[in-house]
């Protein structure tokens, strides 16, 4: 069959020590697709955004991006090969401003010595800062670009981290917890803004437990349990389904559903 | 001028460029706690060379960085093996190494030292210092420098966002070592000689110290740190031999009330009025 599939997982699995945390995952994300990877605390689904970036090895399996095979590359060429993440716990240089960051971001795109050696720094008008300074624009963030991020609010430095990942312009964005700790209003703008970007042509891959911003965000979901895939497909299809209702949503869940 | 003062500008334009040796080492996130050793490489390069193959300063100068830089790179594979205190460890095993060889070498002059041939006055080491911090404030502002501040922040995520970690940390440790056998070349033609017990380990630790209390986050660091530890000590004269004393409250202090160095993004962010260049643009 023809690969119309972007990012596609086939038989991953990874061992720390006799723990199988992902076991035999497999799923495919769509040209400008977006799609949640869901489930309970521990499933392994950071483990799987480490191993499709390429933070730790594969024990078996294959990851392709975009028909070429990154699952045994190192980090950095699957950075060039078009994959960009964001982290569960922020991880902003603190050191750096908010421009600087975005710039770090963009370093896949800046190949050679002589980018190397542009001062970046100096020129405020150079067009890796104008690039990095509109980019925080578009995502609506209103903020002195120069200011050093650890002086600034949690939720803007969490939107900041999606705006350095973007900025790298990947054909697939990998999301981790983008929305944990973000207020209602945050939540709703950070949607409608990833809406926008997957509109403009990046896959979205998000692991989130606010499952109203999945459902805001997602055409359709994978569930993983215990490393294992349980379900893929639409959220509604989820919520029906018998296996995830029992693994993920629990009986709290499935009450508040009936209510 | 006098000869004093002289004196003392002299040393402060050599440790000002051995500072940023260290620093553009440190903005990346290592310690070289070997400094003395990459200077005294530096300094018996730039001796050897006039001495032996009659070479002037012009010539021994730019060799005494270039060897140092290649032998930097050399030590940089194995050395960034470790991490942390293992790391200050290794680079400071390397310095000690650096001086036994020296030591042990009828043709280094062994513990007697070596005459140095040439004398380079002092406008050329001032000269010097100066290129060098241009040449750091220019590398830090680069995106090069961008990489090497990331690396120093956080390393795996550098690696995430694409910048090649290994090479930009060769790079950096190799440059700091080229400079700081900048340093020793000109120390060396400019005292006219050179003896292994200088470049001690207590002259490995000082210029850590620079860099560490002028602040590791800007390119104004060094030039602050190089520039207190070198005056400070010869204001405190008058106070005779308590000097010691006060110079080491000093240092507790600024560790105590400044962790991060003298100079840090947010003191320039106060003290050259971000907030109005805002203000302006928006």
């Amino acid at each position: 069959m023809p690969d119309d599939a972007l990012l596609r997982l086939e038989g991953v699995s990874k061992s720390f020590g006799g723990l199988k945390v992902v076991d035999d995952v497999g799923f495919a994300l769509p040209r400008g697709g977006r799609l949640g990877l869901i489930g309970p605390n521990g499933a392994g689904k950071t483990t799987v955004f480490n191993l499709i970036s390429g933070v730790y090895p594969l024990d078996a399996g294959s990851i392709t991006l975009d028909g070429q095979a990154i699952g045994a590359l190192p980090p950095r060429a699957r950075v060039l090969a078009g994959l960009a993440r964001s982290f569960q716990n922020i991880r902003l240089m603190p050191h750096l401003s908010a421009v600087e960051n975005v710039m770090l971001g963009q370093h896949a795109r800046a190949a050679g010595l002589g980018a190397l050696l542009t001062p970046i720094g100096w020129m405020p008008r150079g067009r890796w800062r104008r690039d990095a300074e509109a980019l925080l624009a578009e995502a609506g963030l209103d903020i002195d670009p120069g200011e050093v991020v650890s002086a600034l609010p949690y939720g803007i430095r969490k939107k900041i981290e999606v705006v350095r990942a973007l900025a790298s312009q990947p054909k697939v964005l990998l999301l981790d917890e983008p929305a944990a700790g973000l207020n209602p209003a945050e939540t709703a703008e950070l949607a409608r803004f990833l809406r926008e970007v997957a509109a403009r042509g990046t896959a979205l891959l998000v692991v989130e437990h606010d499952m109203g911003f999945v459902n805001e965000v997602c055409e359709s979901v994978v569930v993983l349990n215990f490393g294992r895939r349980i379900f893929a497909g639409s959220m509604a299809g989820a919520r029906g389904d018998a296996l995830v209702r029992e693994a993920y949503l629990g009986a709290e869940e499935i009450a508040a559903d009936a209510a | 001028m006098s000869g004093y003062w002289a004196g003392i500008l002299a040393i402060l334009a050599i440790n000002i460029i051995f500072a940023y040796g260290i620093f553009v080492t440190a903005a990346a996130g290592q310690l070289n706690l070997g400094g003395a050793g990459f200077m005294a490489i530096g300094a018996y390069a730039a001796a050897v060379l006039g001495e032996q193959l009659g070479w002037s300063p012009a010539l021994t100068i730019p060799a005494a960085v270039t060897i140092t830089g290649l032998i930097g790179i050399a030590i940089a594979f194995p050395v960034l093996r470790t991490r942390g205190v293992y790391m200050v460890l290794a680079t400071f095993a390397f310095a000690q190494v650096v001086t036994g060889v020296i030591l042990t070498q009828p043709v280094l002059g062994g513990a007697m030292g070596m005459v140095v041939p040439d004398y380079v006055d002092l406008p050329v080491l001032i000269g010097a210092a100066i290129a060098t911090v241009v040449l750091v404030f220019f590398l830090m502002a680069t995106r090069l420098g961008l990489a090497m501040r990331a690396l120093h922040d956080d390393e795996l995520v550098s690696t995430l966002m694409g910048v090649p970690a290994r090479a930009v940390q060769v790079a950096s440790f190799a440059l700091g070592a080229g400079l700081a056998g900048l340093a020793g070349g000109l120390y060396a033609h400019h005292f006219s000689f050179v003896e292994a017990q200088y470049f001690s380990a207590l002259l490995s630790i000082y210029v850590l110290l620079f860099v560490l209390i002028g602040g590791t986050q800007t390119a104004w660091g060094p030039l602050v740190g190089a520039t207190f530890f070198t005056l400070v000590p010869e204001l405190l004269r008058i106070g005779g031999s308590w000097r010691y004393v006060v110079f080491g409250v000093i240092i507790v202090a600024m560790m105590m009330f400044r962790p991060e160095g003298i100079v840090t993004r947010t003191l320039l962010a106060r003290l050259f009025g971000r907030r109005r260049r805002v203000a302006d643009a928006g």
